[in-house]
């Protein structure tokens, strides 16, 4: 209690340097928070595909479509639960700006195979029953202000001309890290649609999402599926749907690890900040330590004050620092809109944030708790005065 | 210790300092003894090594050479650690500069020596309230050193000295940085320490008045006993 005492007072010594160190830390706890989260919220795909399923694509390209038809072969494959159309549809909201995913998908086998996705079943049923029916996300619902019933007009790009679309559901996820900001529509209205203004588009897939009977078995499945097609005019290549979103991380992945960098910048550029606080700790100390010394308290007390006092200003910076990452996540989230369709702090962030502060706090210490253990008495009293 | 040892036993005691690669004696052949219960003063002009020979005996400084047993231990044997320890539980310290905490109030401060002593919260504090009480300062307890004048300071700092009851105390011109008023009263408190209670003291000082108040008087003069 004693020790803590002494450590406190020392840390508000100088209350004016403690504090600015406490907010530099602060900034910098929170700046590596939300880096990390920005991070995170660019694996939230991979980091929330499922082990059983897989993504069968061309092996060309993945603007290369599939044959519809494969689907039926895919499905009778050995260790095949389910198979389901996914065609990436890229329509423009009012405005490009407005960017969200959308999907054209088999609705009964693929919203079967996202469970996370959870729908009213009276509103599945709506959906269902609507050819031109869409399911949207709740964030999306929220971010655009759509509502059951709602039309909502896409302008195509990939696929020509004006559509519109009735939002018949909006799908909660089964937890915050799942994605709520897509928009998905029956592929039957696509193929049917396409059919009439583009035939030779017509029954083509952009990828089929395969779900399978046994995880263990998902490379096997993998390869027999891409051996089914090869030599083909369509030739597949087939991976779990972690890999498949990886690709897609890896296509800017520069931007990720500028990102990672960053944020380990700031905490280092805090840990010299820090450094220097507790080295003009220590140096203004010299007479006090030696005083310590000779009333017979050791190398290990002189440094324990050090590193507690160094400790103390780290956890509250980043104390405040992890506070406020949260609603400051909040907001910055908010206003990225679907561009990033999950901006959560995760624990780990947290950890990570807490991790930083021990990191700066026992590092800023080092070299000061080792001059005040070492400090000779003698010469540490002509200090004082 | 046995009823015949001195408290303090210095025998061909030196002690040199290097400065600039150059050897610098700074004690020569220093024998004498301290008796338990003594008050000596150690006079001085400036450089004269009094202040070193102080550090010696309070065992915050290392002889060359010689013999130094300090309560019938032998204190150059001691290693750093075992040194610490021991100036914890022999040695109380009086500063010119007081050399209090700042962030500490005075009962905090002169709590401070007892943490070595693995005494319970409520006991140390009892202690610590009957020292300041002996110093004149129970009214002070929770003043911050800031808050009390520079004799108050040095009271603080001598009850610090004496809770944990050590063998000897040493003051480093415990009157330098006081007025005269005030320099009086820290001397009457080291008399009444002596005198009352027994308690062995070396001062060093180079103000004759206070030298005065010690029982006996050793000159130093370029590193040598002249008397």
């Amino acid at each position: 209690m004693y020790l803590l005492k002494l450590i406190l007072r020392n840390a508000l010594r100088h209350k004016l340097r403690t504090l600015l160190t406490v907010l530099g830390l602060l900034v910098a706890i929170l700046s590596f928070g939300l880096l990390q989260t920005v991070v995170d919220a660019w694996y939230t795909g991979a980091n929330s595909a499922a082990p059983d399923r897989l993504v069968t694509r061309s092996a060309v390209s993945l603007v290369v479509p599939l044959p519809v038809h494969y689907r039926d072969k895919i499905r009778g494959l050995d260790g095949v639960r389910s198979v389901a159309s996914a065609n990436w549809f890229a329509g423009v909201y009012q405005e490009p700006k407005n960017f969200f995913p959308q999907f054209a998908i088999d609705p009964v086998p693929y919203l079967a195979m996202y469970p996370e996705y959870r729908i009213h079943p009276d509103q599945l049923r709506d959906f269902m029953r609507d050819r031109k029916g869409a399911v949207v996300g709740r964030k999306l619902a929220d971010t655009y202000g759509f509502k059951l019933g709602d039309v909502v007009p896409l302008k195509g790009t990939i696929f020509a001309g004006n559509w519109e679309f009735v939002v018949r559901a909006i799908y909660e996820g089964a937890t915050p890290k799942t994605d709520t900001s897509q928009f998905f529509f029956h592929w039957e209205y696509l193929n049917e649609t396409v059919r009439s203004r583009a035939p030779q588009r017509a029954n083509q897939v952009g990828v089929f999402v395969v779900q399978v009977s046994d995880v263990s078995r998902a490379a096997e499945i993998s390869a027999t599926i891409d051996a089914q097609f090869r030599n083909s005019p369509a030739e597949t290549l087939t991976e779990t749907e972690k890999a498949f979103q990886i690709g897609f991380i890896k296509q800017t992945e520069a931007i990720v690890i500028a990102i990672r960098i960053v944020s380990f910048v700031v905490i280092f550029i805090i840990l010299a900040v820090m450094a220097n606080t507790m080295a003009m700790t220590a140096r203004e100390r010299v007479g006090e330590n030696a005083t310590l010394k000779a009333l017979g308290f050791g190398p290990g007390f002189l440094g324990g004050l050090i590193y507690g006092e160094s400790l103390t200003i780290a956890f509250t910076g980043a104390g405040l620092g992890v506070l406020l990452t949260f609603p400051v996540a909040d907001w910055f989230g908010a206003k990225m809109g679907t561009l990033f369709p999950v901006f959560a702090v995760s624990m780990e962030t947290v950890w990570l944030q807490f991790a930083c502060a021990l990191v700066v706090g026992v590092a800023a210490a080092v070299v000061p708790a080792w001059r005040a253990a070492r400090v000779r008495i003698v010469e540490g009293l002509r200090a004082v005065g | 210790m046995s009823q015949s040892a001195p408290a303090v036993a210095i025998r061909h005691l030196t002690k040199t300092y290097r400065r600039g690669g150059q050897v610098v004696p700074v004690l020569e052949d220093i024998s004498f003894d301290i008796d338990s219960g003594d008050f000596v003063a150690l006079m001085g002009p400036s450089g004269s090594g009094k202040s070193t020979l102080l550090n010696l005996i309070a065992g915050i400084d290392r002889p060359d050479s010689g013999e130094l047993r300090v309560a019938d231990v032998d204190i150059m044997q001691l290693d750093e650690a075992g040194l610490a320890d021991w100036r914890a539980r022999n040695v109380g310290f009086i500063f010119q500069f007081y050399n209090l905490m700042p962030v500490l109030t005075a009962l905090e401060n002169v709590e401070l020596p007892l943490l070595l002593t693995g005494l319970a919260a409520r006991d140390r504090r009892e202690r610590v309230e009957v020292a300041l009480g002996m110093v004149g300062l129970a009214d002070r307890m929770t003043h911050y050193p800031s808050e009390l004048s520079g004799g108050q300071q040095q009271r603080v700092a001598i009850a610090r000295a004496v809770i944990t009851d050590p063998t000897i105390l040493v003051a480093d011109e415990p009157t330098g940085d006081l007025d005269r008023a005030s320099a009086d009263d820290i001397l009457a408190l080291m008399d009444r320490l002596n005198g009352e209670l027994g308690k062995t003291i070396i001062m060093v000082t180079h103000d004759p008045h206070a030298a005065q108040r010690a029982r006996r008087i050793r000159h130093l003069e370029k590193g040598l006993l002249t008397e």
